[in-house]
């Protein structure tokens, strides 16, 4: 068990800058998720951390130590690869005791060790069948357990759940998130699931073009993003941008959009240019007395909430509201947002203005 | 005539089988030729029509190993022969002087044969993987290079690696022609080898190099076992080509290190070409590849579709 510290780690590959200086921490024994869309530099982060990459600069903490430039085998992880990367031509069971027998642990002990990890992953009758007929679950199963046999200090997972089919990605998350709970070890888990991450992280770091855009708390994210792309990339529908232009003071609570006042955390910094009124679709309110307007440009029915998006003159709006509430295609409806929630980015960074909402959780 | 691409009609099927077997016939007749004649006697061997129907004889095959001497009826008649094949060669009016070279110069293919085509397979396996896993400056140059060592005919630069043996002693050595054939498979094992590698991924040795292994024990013992098929089928390729090469071999080789191919048309018997004796040679010389062959033909057939289908 172990805390991972990146203090400005940095890989290029040739003239291409795979991940800009990046930093981050770890807690003992935390579900830790890196999360971004595809190419942003996840894998490459956590490939340097195994020791598979060496970073261009940079300290990799692991436990205290500076790793960054021992080679894979002295740094006492463990790393589940997409493909899950089982021996073909060994069977389940000495796929499992493969890493045990580089320690040159004795055969009882290996034994030992081996059957416990099935136990835990409810394999033991799979232990002398070769992998190549295993199903993708089965597969993902003897992966973690020659990943936990070794009880390493931590784990890194790249993707792991990323070849099974939808249905059984579901199942196998709980799994492996009850897998972690019941272990306690430290585990760094690479998606591009932004769901996937919300449902089972303890903390999430968001990646976009080898960049660390934030990272904290799965709520902290959702509820304070430190930037647009954050902002965007997180939630379902994502967040709602209106465009608008204007000066805002510090301590201001409300910003003009097209002649209406509306709410705003008190801001803790002044801004004066294009800028973007943030406010994710649960917070936006049908009500016939608002002076905001819009015109509904359609329905998406969803069991018990509904998605309405509506036509607004700083741009499109989704708002999430109760199934049974009227609203019709056409119709012309006032727009109430909960002014408590929102985010301000400058429009041009994509940065969040500070505000009372979100000053404890930005940094940087 | 109508054409489906379901099952083909009984008549369908009879003309295709007929084909086939036609086709069959004609590709291996040079074959059946060849082992007919080795146990034809000398004048079965040469007579016109060749008969189909013969009385087999072993003479090709006694010929073939053993040098003889003509001797007077009376030295005959006083040495009775004491074995099969010695009454064969006393019918003929001669005895047995000794061991021909047959058994020398096929030692000296095996030797050759096999050992250019470990050497090459050895060597490819290490420069494949090279190829496939390292950032190496000037990468696709270099395979390029390799591959161009193929594009000449063996002819065109016979004369000077003629020279050049001759200079360093290697002329007639089973060092030499090792060099020389591994030389040449060289290119076509570092190629084959290294698509064969491409396609192992290498997740596979990065978990053993995080479960601990070195790099050597993970090419050892990761790599090898998946690149054996392919492996296998590099090395057919290879032997198939050092075991039959004729060109270098008749050039380069005359007598220590001359190997099969250039010795089997030399066999002259008394009184003309002695026919037998050439197919009873040539039918021995085509075993071994096809024992090695069949032996790793499973491998073969899975090595040679291996790189085109794509996952
Ligand atoms: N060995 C390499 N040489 C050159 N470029 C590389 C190398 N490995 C990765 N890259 C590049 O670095 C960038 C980040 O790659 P990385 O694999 O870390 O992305 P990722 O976030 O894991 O994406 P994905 O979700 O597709 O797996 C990509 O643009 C990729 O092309
Ligand atoms: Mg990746």
């Amino acid at each position: 068990m172990a805390e991972i510290v990146i203090r400005n780690v940095r890989k290029e590959f040739g003239s291409f800058t795979a991940v800009q200086s990046s930093s981050f921490k770890v807690e003992d024994g935390e579900f830790f998720m890196l999360l971004g869309p595809s190419g942003c530099g996840k894998t490459t982060t956590l490939r340097m951390i195994a020791g598979l990459e060496l970073p261009t600069s940079g300290e990799i903490l692991i436990g205290g130590e500076d790793v960054a430039r021992k080679p894979a085998s002295q740094r006492d992880i463990a790393f589940v690869f997409q493909m899950f990367a089982l021996y073909p031509h060994l069977n389940v069971r000495k796929n499992i005791a493969y890493p045990l027998v580089s320690q040159g642990m004795s055969r009882a002990e290996v034994r030992r060790k081996v059957e416990e990890a099935a136990r835990i992953l409810g394999i033991e009758d799979i232990l002398d069948r070769p992998v190549g007929g295993l199903s993708g679950g089965d597969r993902q199963r003897v992966a973690l357990g020659r990943a936990i046999v070794r009880d390493p200090a931590c784990f890194l997972m790249d993707e792991p759940l990323g070849a099974l089919d939808a249905e059984f990605r579901e199942r196998m998350a709980e799994e492996l998130r009850a897998l972690h709970d019941r272990m306690g070890a430290t585990t760094i888990y690479v998606t591009h699931d932004q769901l996937e991450a919300m449902q089972m992280g303890d903390k999430i770091v968001v990646m976009n073009h080898g960049v660390i855009e934030q990272f904290g708390a799965p709520q902290d994210i959702y509820d304070k993003p430190a930037t647009l792309f954050v902002a965007e990339f997180i939630g379902s529908p994502p967040m709602n941008f209106l465009r608008f232009h204007g000066a805002l003071p510090p301590g201001a609570t409300q910003a003009t959009l097209h002649h209406v006042p509306l709410g705003l955390p008190a801001l803790r910094e002044a801004f004066e240019g294009d800028m973007v009124y943030g406010i994710r679709p649960e917070h936006v309110r049908l009500s016939d007395a608002a002076p905001y307007r819009g015109e509904v440009l359609a329905t998406e029915y969803l069991g018990t909430t509904q998605v309405v998006t509506l036509a607004t003159a700083n741009g499109e709006v989704k708002a999430r509201i109760p199934a049974d509430q009227p609203a019709r295609v056409g119709e012309s409806v006032g727009l109430d947002f909960d002014g408590r929630t929102t985010t301000v980015f400058d429009a041009r960074s994509g940065r969040a203005l500070r505000s009372a909402l979100n000053e404890g959780v930005l940094h940087g | 005539m109508s054409f489906s691409i379901t099952d083909p009609s009984p008549r369908q099927k009879a003309v295709a089988g007929a084909l086939v077997i036609a086709y069959a016939l004609i590709t291996m007749l040079p074959l059946i030729w060849i082992v007919s004649t080795g146990f034809k006697s000398s004048a079965d061997s040469i007579a016109y029509p060749p008969k189909i129907a013969f009385e087999p004889s072993l003479e090709g095959y006694v010929n073939l190993f053993t040098a003889q001497t003509r001797q007077t009826p009376e030295y005959l008649a006083e040495n009775p022969p004491q074995t099969w094949y010695e009454e064969i060669v006393h019918e003929k009016g001669m005895v047995i002087a000794g061991p021909s070279r047959f058994g020398e110069r096929f030692l000296n293919s095996v030797i050759i044969g096999f050992g250019s085509t470990f050497l090459s397979v050895f060597l490819g396996t290490l420069a494949a993987y090279a190829f496939s896993r390292y950032r190496i400056p000037l990468k696709d140059d270099l395979l390029f290079f390799i591959l161009s060592t193929r594009m000449m005919p063996p002819i065109a630069v016979a004369i000077p690696i003629f020279l050049m043996f001759r200079n360093l002693g290697l002329s007639d050595t089973h060092l030499g022609m090792i060099l020389l054939y591994t030389a040449v498979n060289l290119s076509l094992s570092v190629w084959l080898l290294k698509g064969f590698i491409d396609e192992i991924p290498r997740e596979y040795e990065e978990a053993a190099l995080i479960d601990g292994y070195t790099r050597f024990q993970a090419f050892r013992k990761v790599v090898l076992p998946q690149a054996a098929t392919g492996i296998a089928a590099t090395a057919i390729f290879c032997l198939i080509f050092s075991w039959n090469e004729y060109a270098f071999a008749v050039l380069l080789t005359s007598g220590t290190a001359q190997t099969a191919p250039p010795f089997i048309p030399t066999i002259i018997g008394v009184g003309g070409q002695d026919w037998p004796a050439v197919a009873a040679g040539a039918t021995l010389f085509l075993l071994p590849v096809m024992v090695f062959t069949i032996l790793l033909r499973k491998h073969l057939l899975r090595g040679i579709t291996f790189g085109a289908v794509r996952k």
